[in-house]
């Protein structure tokens, strides 16, 4: 089980063909309190670094992309009621959706978690 | 405050309706018939004139206070102006419409017609649309005009390129013409990357969107350049004229080799902003793009008079009749008042204004483009973040000061933005008087920084949770 991270600050865990996708830590501090959280709908099939899902905060309204590319399978609904949840913890309860992905090459793309931090670093 | 049903007592009223000698007609079905009767409030004629002037007493507005927010321009607009829109109150817009009515409205045809020439020469286009209603409409319908177009010529373009500064409006309106969207970084200078737009143009673009000067109120030194590469690939140039204020009588658009221009008369010719009143978006475009415009076209025949005639290769129409005309009829007033001379100093008194702001504030505030700016300047708090306090502290505290708070948050590749925009009609005492205030947050920031936190203390309520309202939303009146 592997987390790569985009330099659009979303996170992918990787468990077999199934991809969960969310916002980094780092990103949900930066948007400070979300709103609200536009979920994909199911089924929605998108390509690398796609607009996925959307995101509001008090300060914006951002899109989030396709870590990789697939077909949505399931979303967390339970952000349509508490999209706290994305502040609470982004990188676990607060994930948006599930994608049935298939190449793994597209993680080549992508950083593995000591690189994002690097990243986040070079930011500052 | 209470609010109008509050202040309700049953049976009041203003006036006395007599009693009816009309016999009665049958009562509507029961089951037509409401429950119970509307909940109208009832209250006399002096209770609803003290609570609207109380409410409008708490309004914020241009009229009564400095409201430099970043990207709208909040002008201020002479009063002569409303008393324009006003003239044309009793003139049914149908008349146009109907066979041997062109001959009775000849006068707000000629002004329909008339403003359009102006705009055309304004910004450098060969003819302009008034249909639309706002902004964002304008850059619809010109992204549709750009579609009718390729379509025309029988190429089926898939994408269209904007810079991650632009105004969310640009992506949203080509995404809702069908467009995918190719987004283009920012470069150190504060604009669109050139190499990265070089590399996302080929033959599958419709278009690229440029705002020049663009949300940092930067303007781009390569815009030619970028509008030359686009033509070479078959793609055209759309401007968004957002801050048109800042070029006005200065750059054309339609010289740089921009295709298709949308201008904001609510922004830039002198009409209301806001809540203030509708918006409205005229479309310029050039030669070869007439054909797709809208549907109706106001005309001037040969002999002189005014007409109305269809344009079927068009895109239809995107409003009724021909636009917000009672906007148009103030925006007409606005550029013919100030004429050629005026309009080059509205925006080289708009540019002086911006940089003397950002000159004096930058001791303070980090700047993260520090150049000779247009018509807005984008400041950071990142130097005030260091003690705590954010742009939202910053801005609050504004208004217990009694200005308007700039423009904070946006755009959204500067952290912390303040974005301040004072327009032309702002005095050198207004924006010392404001320039104080911001200096003395700043002081505040290093010494008193719980005290930004608190404010604003001097309104009706105190700090609003944001979030909260986002998230709770509770609409209805009980």
């Amino acid at each position: 089980m592997a987390v790569y991270f985009t330099k659009e600050h979303e996170w992918v865990r990787i468990e077999g063909t199934q991809a969960t996708v969310g916002i980094s830590e780092h990103a949900a501090h930066e948007l400070g309190d979300i709103t609200f959280v536009e979920l994909p709908q199911m089924g929605k099939i998108v390509k690398q670094f796609d607009t996925l899902a959307g995101i509001e905060s008090v300060k914006a309204a951002s899109d989030i992309y396709a870590p990789v590319s697939g077909r949505v399978v399931q979303v967390n609904d339970k952000l349509e009621d508490a999209p706290e949840l994305v502040n609470e913890s982004a990188e676990d309860a607060g994930w948006i959706c599930k994608l049935e992905a298939a190449d793994s090459a597209e993680l080549g793309a992508l950083m593995d978690a000591a690189a994002y931090a690097e990243f986040l670093k070079g930011l500052e | 405050m209470q609010l109008i049903y509050e202040k309700s007592v049953p049976g009041r009223s203003g006036v006395r309706i007599p009693l009816s000698d009309v016999p009665k007609a049958a009562p509507l079905p029961e089951g037509l018939r409401r429950g119970q009767p509307a909940a109208f409030p009832e209250v006399s004629e002096l209770d609803l004139v003290r609570h609207y002037t109380n409410l409008s007493r708490r309004n914020f507005s241009v009229d009564t206070n400095f409201y430099p927010l970043g990207s709208c321009t909040m002008k201020y607009n002479a009063k002569i102006m409303e008393n324009v829109g006003a003239l044309f109150a009793g003139c049914h817009p149908m008349l146009a419409l109907i066979p041997g009515g062109e001959q009775l409205v000849q006068g707000p045809l000629s002004l329909v017609h008339g403003l359009e020439q102006q705009l055309a020469e304004i910004t450098g286009m060969d003819e302009v649309t008034t249909q639309p209603l706002a902004g964002a409409h304008g850059e619809m319908t010109g992204i549709m005009v750009i579609a009718a177009y390729h379509k025309a010529r029988g190429e089926n373009r898939k994408y269209v390129i904007v810079p991650d500064s632009s105004h969310g409006t640009n992506p949203a309106s080509a995404a809702m013409a069908g467009y995918e969207i190719i987004t283009i970084p920012t470069a150190p200078y504060g604009d669109m990357d050139l190499d990265a737009y070089r590399a996302a143009m080929n033959g599958e673009v419709a278009a690229v969107m440029m705002t020049c000067p663009n949300t940092l109120g930067l303007f781009n030194p390569h815009v030619a350049e970028i509008c030359a590469i686009a033509h070479e690939a078959g793609a055209l140039t759309y401007y968004d004229g957002a801050n048109l204020n800042a070029i006005l009588g200065k750059v054309r658009p339609g010289d740089v080799g921009f295709d298709v221009i949308h201008v904001n008369l609510h922004k830039t010719f002198g009409t209301p902003h806001g809540g203030g009143g509708p918006g409205s978006g005229p479309v310029g475009v050039k030669k070869g793009l007439i054909p797709y415009l809208p549907t109706p076209r106001v005309v001037k025949k040969a002999d002189g008079s005014f007409g109305v005639e269809a344009h079927p290769e068009g895109i239809g129409r995107v409003s009724d009749f021909f636009g917000n005309f009672g906007i148009m009829a103030r925006a007409f007033a606005y550029i013919t008042l100030l004429g050629g001379e005026g309009l080059v100093e509205v925006s080289g008194q708009a540019v002086l204004n911006a940089n003397y702001m950002m000159a004096r504030l930058k001791g303070e505030y980090e700047l993260p483009f520090d150049t000779t700016c247009m018509h807005e300047c984008v400041f950071s708090a990142s130097r005030q973040l260091k003690e705590g306090v954010h742009a939202i502290d910053i801005a609050k505290y504004l208004i217990d000061r009694g200005y308007h708070p700039p423009t904070v948050y946006f755009p959204l590749n500067v952290k912390e933005a303040i974005m301040i925009e004072p327009t032309e009609t702002e005095s050198k005492q207004t924006m010392d008087g404001f320039i104080e205030v911001m200096l003395e947050a700043a002081r505040m920031a290093r010494t008193n920084p719980e005290a930004l936190h608190e404010a604003p203390v001097t309104t009706p309520v105190g700090r609003l949770d944001e979030t909260r309202a986002a998230r709770a939303q509770q609409v209805c009146c009980e």
